[in-house]
This record gives structure tokens, C-alpha cells and sequence, in this order.
């Protein structure tokens, strides 16, 4: 085969390529949704607990239309957001302070390997206790479980800094602000990034356990009313809604990460 | 002037396995001279320049930058790091990575800017400026390292071999480079490597070490003329016979013992 023929060859294996890339998912969901059509429809399953995929769907779409589902929308993300912005908050100072301090970094170590397995969970007669079953509890339980993630990812991204690029900058006369400004986080952000990442989804999990527990205002809330009342498919389909959230607010952490960390050899294009 | 007195650096010190990296070394830099280190890997060159930068305690002995004690980072000196792929910052432009240092500078915008497009023009990368250092190959990221350096207008500049990972040619044009920028910035330059040839090409002196625990084998003067060229002063017989006498130095077993300073 000649040289051109094989570079042909191969453009077209990529084009192949990359629309596998980009039908694979949908043909994923596209089988999903049919087995959760078929399986009930067929009597496989009793249709009472596991509605077929479009009653879920229409009654997730009723809810959208007539706007019910937008102010338990906003209540669980606004959980999340505290819950997350809070946990920032306490951990990134935090994670800074003992990643930076090797004597701090030792003696926190135990306490926060022995917190951090807590289950959040466990931790919720202790919230209602302290905060009664509001809002607060659900803030309380979303910033406990989402501090940890960021918080050992950011002692671990700060201790992990080069070494060489710490000289330099010291060899340089940089200032101390200045080299944790400039050179430690830049250099830890990736590891923040995802410490963020994974606390999101924690945070929105918690969000939601609260609301189903405690009876919050909320997805969760209106899931477990959705239940009492019968009403299996609406609640297919709020649950359904919950995992759209989650979804979307990973994309949004997704993007923002490209965003900031476009220099690391992670998110560089151009490149493959 | 620099003077490095009775330096002496143990890793590890208190621990069940110390290690002695450099055992007694004295060296003096003279201001605009250039003072080439050779010695075997491992022979504690990357220690002394950490120690005579101030990055790195030593266990005794002391650094003198015009009869002041190094005790952090003078404000006069520059280094540039034997690992410049890990010395530049992959989160900041070229331009930025220069710039970083130069704020105790005081220049003022307009002045900074001038100075970056300057230096870099001065190491062939005029166009770099806005692009990020991986975006560059390794020999022009070298570069960069130098530029930032020089941009610092530093009045000693110590290099770790700041050239072992580039080509050939490269190599002999970054040799060039420097040699050029000493005379036009009047620095003083204290220059790390295990390339003898490099190192006699170079130097005003060349101080070969011991392996560890470190000490000089011996000074050698190199009165070669200068300008100095790649070619014509390669082929002079006066830098082969130094070059073969500072290669029998380095191979020379006996002076892992004896001491001569
Ligand atoms: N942080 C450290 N802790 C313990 N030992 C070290 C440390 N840094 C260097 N050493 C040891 O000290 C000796 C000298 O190291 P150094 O890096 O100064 O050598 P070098 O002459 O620069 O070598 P090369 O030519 O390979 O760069 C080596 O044997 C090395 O193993
Ligand atoms: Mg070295």
C-alpha cells in the first residue's frame, strides 16, 4: 500500500473512531431506557414497584412543565452550595496550613484519618441535637462530609509541591505569600480540583440523604412524599432528577477544571 | 568576590546513616571570573551550589558573597537548576516565568516588559514570550531558564549543568550564549559540570573535586585566549594538553584520600 493510502487509511479509522467515541454513550443510555421499557412491560417485573422507563420519564416531564419541580430543585442546590462553599471554606485554609507545616502535618494526621471514615450519616442524630431538623442540618451534614475530600487532597497537593520549583523561587528572594500564591497552589490545584470534584458529589449526596431523613424541603423530601402517596412513578422520577443534578454539576466541575488547570498535562490540547 | 571556606556537608546528620557529601572544600571566584566545577556524578556539585545559593545548611564551614556571610538567598545571585524542566513554572507563560522573580526589582510595568523582551531576544527567543514552556523543546526551554536568570541581572550567576540535556549543536550555541552574555553583563559565573571540554572551553579556572566525600583535587588555570571559538580554540594544543591534564585529574584514584587545596 503506498505511503498515502495508509495516512488515508488511518484518517479514516480515526473519523471511525471518534464517532464510536461520540455514539457510544447514547447507544449506552438508549439500551438503558429500553430495558427499563421492556422489562416491566413484559411482567418480568411487577410494574407497581418498577414503572416502565416512559411512565418515569413523563411524570419527571410533568413536573417540569407545570414548574413543581423547581423549587425542591433549588432547595437541594442550595444545600449543596453552602454545604460545598462551606466545606471550601474550612478545608483549603486548613489543608494549606497543615500540608505546609510538616510537625502539624504529623500530629493532625491520626485525628483526620480517624474523622474522615465517619460515616456522615452516623452523624445525623448529632445534627438534629445541635441544629434541630432545619436547614442547618442539612448545611451541617453536607460541609462535614464534603470538607474531608478537599481537605486531604489539598494537604497532599501542597506537600507534594516540587521541590526544585520551591527553590527556585526561594533562590530568587520570592516571598513567602508570594511562593504560596505563585508557586504552591498552582502546583496543588490539580489535586484541589478534584478534592472539589469529589466533594461536590458528596455534598449533593448528603443534600438529598438530609432532606429524605429530616423531611427538609427538598428533592429527597418530595421523593419520600412521592412514596407515601403512591405515587411510584413521580418518584422514579424525581430520583431520576437527582441523578440529572449530579450529572450536570459534574460537567460544571468537569469544565471548570479545564478552565483552570488548561497548563497541566492533563487538560493540555493539542496534545495527543 | 566569592569565597567558599572549609565547607563541609553531611545528609542525614543524626540519623542512623549519615551520609558526608562534601568533606572540606575551599574555592574562591574572583568578580567576572569564570570558574568552571568538574567532578564524577554524585560528587557533591549540586550540594555546594545549593549551599553556596543558600538553599541548603551546611554542617560547617561558611559562604562569603563580597565578605558577607550567606546564611538565605543573596539578593545578587541567580541560579539556574541542573533540572530546569522542573524550574519552570508550567502554569506561567514564558514572559510570567521571567517576570516571577522581578518584582523586588521595583522596575515598573513598562520597564519590566522591555527588560523580558530584551533577554529573551538575547537567548534567540524573541517570539516565545507569550507561549507556555511546554509548549517549547527542551534546548528553548533551557533557554528560558538562562533568560529568566539574566533578567534578574544578578552579579554572580551559578549554573548547574545547565546544558547536559540539549544537542550538540545546541550546546556549543548555549556555550557561546554565555560566554557573550558574561562579557556584556559583566557577571561573575560559577559553572557546574562533568563535560571537561565544556569546562576548559569555558572557564578562567577549573576546579576539579574529589569523588564523595567531596574535596579539590586541584585548580587549573586555563590562560587560553579570548574571545573564545568553538572551533579555533578547540583546535589550539594548548586546550588539549589542558584537557587531557584535567581529565587525568578526575581519573585519578589516589586523590579520593589526600587532600590538596
Ligand atoms: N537530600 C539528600 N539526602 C541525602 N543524600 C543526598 C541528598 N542530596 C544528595 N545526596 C547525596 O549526596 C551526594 C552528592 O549529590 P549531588 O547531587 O550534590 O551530586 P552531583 O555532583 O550534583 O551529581 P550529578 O553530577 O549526578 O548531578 C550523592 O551521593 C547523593 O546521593
Ligand atoms: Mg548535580
Amino acid at each position: 500500500m503506498s505511503e498515502a493510502q495508509l495516512r488515508q487509511r488511518a484518517g479514516i479509522r480515526i473519523s471511525v473512531r471518534s464517532m464510536l467515541d461520540r455514539t457510544a454513550p447514547a447507544v449506552g443510555i438508549a439500551t438503558a431506557v429500553v430495558l427499563f421499557e421492556v422489562v416491566p412491560r413484559s411482567g418480568l417485573v411487577d410494574a407497581r414497584f418498577l414503572p416502565p422507563a416512559s411512565a418515569m420519564l413523563r411524570s419527571l416531564a410533568g413536573q417540569v412543565a407545570d414548574g413543581s419541580i423547581w423549587s425542591p430543585i433549588g432547595q437541594t442546590l442550595q444545600g449543596w452550595a453552602l454545604g460545598l462553599g462551606l466545606a471550601m471554606a474550612i478545608a483549603l485554609p486548613c489543608g494549606i496550613l497543615i500540608g505546609s507545616l510538616y510537625l502539624l502535618f504529623m500530629a493532625t494526621r491520626s485525628i483526620v484519618e480517624f474523622l474522615r471514615p465517619v460515616p456522615s450519616v452516623a452523624l445525623i442524630p448529632l445534627a438534629v441535637l445541635l441544629f434541630g431538623a432545619g436547614l442547618e442540618s442539612k448545611i451541617f451534614l453536607a460541609t462535614f462530609a464534603a470538607t474531608w475530600p478537599i481537605l486531604l487532597q489539598t494537604v497532599y497537593g501542597v506537600r507534594d509541591v516540587d521541590p526544585v520549583a520551591m527553590e527556585t523561587a526561594r533562590s530568587f528572594g520570592v516571598s513567602a505569600p508570594r511562593r504560596l500564591l505563585r508557586v504552591t497552589l498552582p502546583s496543588a490545584l490539580p489535586y484541589i480540583a478534584t478534592g472539589v470534584r469529589i466533594s461536590s458529589a458528596v455534598a449533593l449526596i448528603l443534600a438529598v440523604t438530609a432532606e429524605l431523613v429530616l423531611g427538609n424541603p427538598g428533592l429527597g423530601q418530595q421523593i419520600n412524599i412521592a412514596r407515601q402517596s403512591g405515587a411510584v412513578e413521580l418518584m422514579y422520577g424525581l430520583i431520576i432528577a437527582t441523578g440529572l443534578i449530579g450529572w450536570g454539576l459534574n460537567i460544571l466541575m468537569t469544565m471548570l477544571e479545564r478552565r483552570l488547570l488548561h497548563w497541566h498535562p492533563s487538560q493540555r490540547t493539542g496534545t495527543r | 568576590m566569592l569565597r567558599v571556606e572549609h565547607l563541609r556537608k553531611v545528609y542525614g546528620e543524626g540519623t542512623r546513616r549519615p551520609f558526608e557529601a562534601v568533606a572540606d572544600l575551599s574555592v574562591t571566584v574572583a568578580e567576572h571570573e569564570f570558574v568552571s566545577i568538574v567532578g564524577p556524578s554524585g560528587a557533591g556539585k549540586t550540594t555546594l551550589l545549593k549551599c553556596v545559593a543558600g538553599l541548603l545548611p551546611q554542617t560547617s564551614g561558611a559562604v562569603y558573597l563580597d565578605d558577607e556571610e550567606v546564611i538565605g538567598p543573596p539578593e545578587k545571585m541567580a541560579l539556574v537548576f541542573q533540572d530546569y524542566s522542573r524550574s519552570l513554572y508550567p502554569w506561567m507563560t514564558v514572559q510570567d516565568n521571567i517576570a516571577f522573580p522581578l518584582r523586588r526589582r521595583k522596575l515598573g510595568k513598562a520597564a519590566t516588559r522591555e527588560l523580558i523582551q530584551d533577554t529573551l531576544r538575547s537567548v534567540g527567543l524573541g517570539e516565545a514570550g507569550a507561549k507556555y514552556p511546554w509548549q517549547l523543546s527542551g534546548g528553548m526551554q533551557q533557554r528560558v531558564a538562562i533568560a529568566r536568570a539574566l533578567a534578574y541581572q544578578p552579579e554572580i550567576l551559578l549554573m548547574d549543568e545547565p546544558f547536559a540535556s540539549v544537542d550538540a549543536q545546541t550546546r556549543a550555541d548555549l556555550e557561546d550564549l554565555v560566554l557573550d552574555l558574561r562579557d556584556r553583563y559583566g557577571i561573575t559565573i560559577l559553572f557546574v559540570t562533568h563535560d571537561i571540554d565544556e569546562a576548559v572551553y569555558l572557564s578562567d579556572r577549573v576546579v576539579v573535586l574529589t569523588p564523595a566525600p567531596t574535596r579539590v583535587a586541584e585548580i587549573v588555570d586555563v590562560p587560553l585566549a579570548r574571545p573564545r571559538d568553538q572551533v579555533e580554540t578547540k583546535e589550539q594544543p594548548e586546550f588539549a594538553h589542558l584537557r587531557a591534564y584535567v581529565w587525568r585529574s578526575i581519573k585519578r584514584p589516589e586523590h579520593a584520600a589526600t587532600a590538596s587545596v
